[in-house]
């Protein structure tokens, strides 16, 4: 996983509320054997018509944001079905942080696996953000994990909470398997252990 | 030292490291994979430029995609069932694990070649990427499904991360009646707790009923357990463990046999360990069962009656007014009188040979009903060949059934063998849920007794009436 640097980036207003998993990956696309390529059909449905022309209106669609780094959100984001597909969707578009009042918990965890930064904040908060995101491209925002804060484009600074622990990890890229080979020795002198107990494993 | 349970011991036995707060690193010494949740975990070690950390402990098998007719040698017509076996076998062959193709006569759904060859043993750990990897439980061992992200980890590190479960304890006392089989005991045990009775639990099955039962229907109490809710389930070894392991490709030989049976035969719950919640069924009140829903737990006894919505409570009411529409069924008639044109018997549930002797000691001399469409399915090669030699199949065939090639078949809508949209059938695999066998398919889970009766006489039967 990619070590999460500052982000400085567009961020997409998308103030829908409870914005489920199959809007972000309808469940046609789940048949893939890969988890990268997801990014054209993030999104799919509010993307593009039956032709597979893109539809004009869609925030992704637009000039301005068709490079987002960040998604300004309604409520609930994330809710529905528990499939990865979602954070990889969004990742492989380029999506490295999505702010949001709240998360579905399933999907808030899938985020962190895969270099996501989820982030919580209050209403007043967002709607500052969701102001500060509809101004287009001009309108860069900043990220910075290490921090803890965000710098809208007119310098105003708000900051948010993360576990430290899930903090940690995105800042070292370490994903669950990172972490566990960490642990080598670990599961190394198990082996040796157990090779001599149950030889017949 | 304190008591433990079964569960305690197995898990005691695979802690790598424990956190302040619980969280465990386990290892895992069986990892089975098959081609539809393995591809991305295989992309994302590429991507990592990780390697598979014990390839020896791991095997795969192509089950759901594949057709189950004598054409399948010819490839899978459907491209993204193709792309995913081919998938399977390329990943499995950079990667040195152990591998059934297609072609092979071993070749069959991965929770019945994995006890078959001796992968599953005893006092193991087992995961898959599936949740009916519960069916592993039945040699005492922790067996339990993970998600894609798992099966990842689980082939890079051989470990998971995990957080213990609590222990439930059901216990099947006394004998069970004629006609009456494990796959009824499971029915029934869902039917009483619910789909959500087991959550957060691993289920230990016990009682003078379990233990009379073979490994097959043990296989079959613990495939299900995750049809409760529970997290997995677990019957202790004994003498019919052992002695169905004895002699299996991969099970240990000689001095190490020894070894291993000395550990095996520690592997019980200790008098006075105490489980988190406790059910007790008595063996002798457990008819045959059949579902008339679209949740496992909407199980009943063949005897009774569709159910009203009215009868039930809360979220129910609606739940079962929607299930009764999707079957197409009206409170108060007889399951009985239910008519069927598909009769299913296989799965990783009841597609072992015990299954099918069940299945041909009710058809034997029968023809099956005119208009049903009867497919018996083996779960793997080797089943199938000893069905053939024991005449089993001959016997299928004259009823006038199709005796197939070994795969998940029928059980879940992902290979030609679907129901069509208003066929009802009679099946022995776990699900009922809506569109399971086919779109707007319904499905009855019925026992492999049960459904060669309902072959014959067109209806769910009671199969007591014709033994
Ligand atoms: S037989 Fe059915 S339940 Fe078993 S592994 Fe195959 S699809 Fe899953």
């Amino acid at each position: 996983m990619d070590k999460f640097q500052k982000v400085t980036g567009v961020a997409a207003p998308m103030p829908l509320i409870n914005i489920d998993t199959d809007m972000i990956i309808p469940k046609l696309f789940l048949k893939t054997i890969k988890r990268s390529g997801l990014g054209v059909n993030l999104f799919d449905d509010m993307r593009y018509n039956l032709d597979r022309s893109e539809k004009p209106d869609f925030v992704l669609n637009k000039p301005a944001y068709r490079k987002s780094e960040i998604i300004v959100a309604g409520d609930n984001f994330g809710c529905g079905s528990s499939r990865e597909h979602a954070p990889w969707a969004l990742a492989d578009f380029g999506i490295k942080c999505v702010i949001s009042t709240s998360f579905a918990d399933i999907f808030f965890g899938n985020c962190f696996k895969n270099g996501i930064l989820p982030i919580v904040l209050d209403q007043a908060q967002v709607d500052v953000l969701m102001k500060d995101a509809e101004k287009g491209e001009n309108a860069r925002m900043s990220i910075d994990l290490e921090a803890q804060e965000i710098t809208t484009s007119d310098g105003d600074v708000i900051s948010f909470n993360v576990d430290a622990f899930k903090k940690h990890c995105l800042l070292e890229g370490l994903d669950d398997i990172g972490l566990t080979l960490v642990k080598k020795q670990s599961i190394s002198a198990f082996e040796e252990t157990s090779a001599q107990a149950r030889p017949w494993v | 030292m304190s008591p433990k349970t079964l569960y305690d011991k197995i898990w005691d036995a695979h802690v790598i490291e424990r956190d302040d707060d619980g969280t465990c690193l386990i290892y895992i010494d069986r990892h089975l994979v098959h081609e539809v949740t393995s591809a991305q975990a295989f992309e994302g070690l590429r991507n990592a430029g990780r390697k598979v950390h014990a390839p020896d402990k791991t095997i795969a098998v192509p089950d759901h995609n594949v057709p189950t007719t004598p054409d399948r040698v010819n490839g899978i017509e459907n491209e993204q069932g193709r792309i995913q076996v081919e998938t399977l076998e390329k990943n499995a062959l950079d990667t040195g694990i152990h591998y059934y193709p297609v072609s092979d006569i071993r070749q069959g759904i991965v929770h019945i070649v994995g006890p078959e060859q001796g992968w599953t043993l005893p006092g193991m750990t087992v995961v898959c990427g599936d949740s009916h990897t519960a069916t592993h439980g039945a040699f005492g061992a922790i067996a339990h499904g993970i998600g894609t992200s798992e099966v990842e980890h689980v082939l890079a590190t051989q470990t998971l991360i995990q957080q213990k479960s609590k222990n439930m304890k059901v216990e099947i006392t006394g004998k069970l009646a004629t006609g009456v089989t494990a796959k009824d005991i499971t029915m029934a045990v869902i039917g009483a707790t619910g789909t959500a009775g087991g959550t957060g639990h691993v289920i230990e099955y016990t009682g003078e009923a379990i233990r009379n039962l073979s490994m097959e229907g043990r296989m079959t109490v613990c495939n299900m357990a995750i049809e409760g809710g529970a997290r997995a389930g677990l019957i202790a070894p004994d003498e019919t463990t052992f002695e169905y392991v004895k002699g299996r490709p991969h099970a240990p030989k000689g001095a190490q046999w020894e070894a291993a049976l000395t550990w095996w035969k520690t592997l019980f719950t200790d008098e006075g360990a105490t489980y988190d919640k406790i059910l007790t069924i008595r063996g002798e009140d457990i008819a045959p069962m059949v579902t008339w829903g679209t949740s496992p737990e909407d199980a009943l006894p063949i005897t009774a009656s569709v159910p009203a919505p009215s009868d039930f409570q809360d979220g129910k009411v609606d739940a079962v007014a929607r299930s009764l529409d999707y079957m197409g069924l009206t409170p108060g008639t007889p399951l009985a009188e239910i008519k069927v044109n598909t009769v299913f018997i296989g799965s990783c549930t009841n597609g072992r040979i015990e299954d099918f002797r069940e299945a041909a000691s009710i058809l034997k001399g029968r023809k099956v009903a005119d208009g049903v469409r009867v497919l018996i399915v083996p779960g793997s090669g080797l089943v199938r060949l000893q069905a053939e030699e024991e005449g089993l199949a001959d016997i299928f065939r004259d009823a006038g059934a199709e005796w197939r090639l070994a795969g998940c078949s029928m059980c879940l809508a992902m290979n030609p063998d679907q129901l069509e949209p208003g066929d009802r059938c009679a099946s022995t695999s776990n699900r009922n849920f809506e569109g399971r066998q086919g779109r707007e398919g319904r499905t009855h889970l019925v026992s492999p007794g049960m459904a060669a009766a309902a072959a014959i006489t067109g209806r769910l039967t009671d199969v007591r009436e014709m033994m």
